[in-house]
């Protein structure tokens, strides 16, 4: 965000840009916080009619480290993952490309989700979380009298 | 990383998915670490041919029906990455361990490669 403050710019241009960002965040997609493509853990998102679904591929943790949080339509996956790096120096790193250290992952939800509806399942690596959409929110037929 | 896409090379083979690896050596061996988040025992498929070390999973995400994604950063299901091992591996005696969507490849030396320490002569 940081180079962002180098380049002064027009703030009405500025409110243009929030607004717009604001507007894509409303079909789940995490964009208005950047796209974290690379980044860990990689986040899937999807819709049904009846809930939102995320999928964070985030291997090696233990599930009872993870920390995720809805606050104001504001999900958070936070955690750490350690190093299997060994800091002994009789041994050779040949490749280290793997994500070690503290991660936090922010997406914004859609307004109809009911956060006292989560599901949350680590399997294989991969947090699953279903959060319901409110009743109110389910499409429906309407009975004509 | 997690994003580098194998190109199919001949055509035969599915884009796959590069996974982050770390590839750490000590005095008897190798151990190699890969990230393939999604992948169960049953999906991964691991193999040896001549010196080429294989790593191949399949992602199974449980999906409910109807899902209509709206964002997607791992695109492909698959993962895939081949590693040449030098003679002195001993790829019999690989052992392989998945847990929570990270493989742990152990890649002893062979008894013939294992350190020795080399007498100096002066003469």
């Amino acid at each position: 965000m940081i180079y962002r403050s180098l380049f002064p710019r027009d703030i009405f241009a500025e409110f243009d840009r929030l607004q717009r960002d604001l507007q894509q965040a409303y079909d789940t997609s995490p964009s208005i916080r950047g796209f974290g493509r690379g980044g860990y853990p990689a986040l899937n998102v999807g819709g049904t009619a009846q809930s939102v679904e995320i999928y964070a591929f985030a291997p090696g943790l233990d599930p009872a480290k993870i920390d995720v949080n809805i606050d104001r339509g504001v999900l958070t996956i936070e955690g750490q993952r350690e190093s299997v790096l060994p800091a002994d120096e009789k041994v050779a790193v040949h490749i280290s490309e793997r994500f070690s250290g503290r991660f936090r992952r922010v997406v914004s939800l859609p307004d109809d989700i009911d956060p006292n509806a989560v599901n949350a399942e680590y399997r294989d690596g991969v947090l699953h979380l279903s959060i319901r959409r409110r009743e109110s929110a389910l499409p429906r037929r309407i009975e004509i009298k | 990383m997690t994003n580098g896409v194998n190109k199919p090379d001949n055509g035969r083979r599915e884009a796959a998915v590069l996974p982050p690896v770390d590839v750490i050596e000590d005095a008897t061996g190798i151990t190699l670490y890969a990230d393939l988040p999604g992948v169960g025992k049953e999906q991964l498929n691991l193999r040896v041919e001549a010196d080429t070390l294989t790593i191949e999973g399949e992602v199974a995400l449980n999906a409910p029906e109807g899902l209509q994604p709206s964002h997607a950063e791992v695109q492909v299901p698959r993962y895939r990455r081949v590693f040449a091992l030098s003679k002195e591996l001993d790829p019999e005696k690989i052992v392989a361990e998945l847990n929570h969507g990270v493989l742990k490849l152990r890649i002893p030396k062979a008894e013939h490669a294992q350190p020795r320490k080399v007498q100096i002569r002066v003469s």
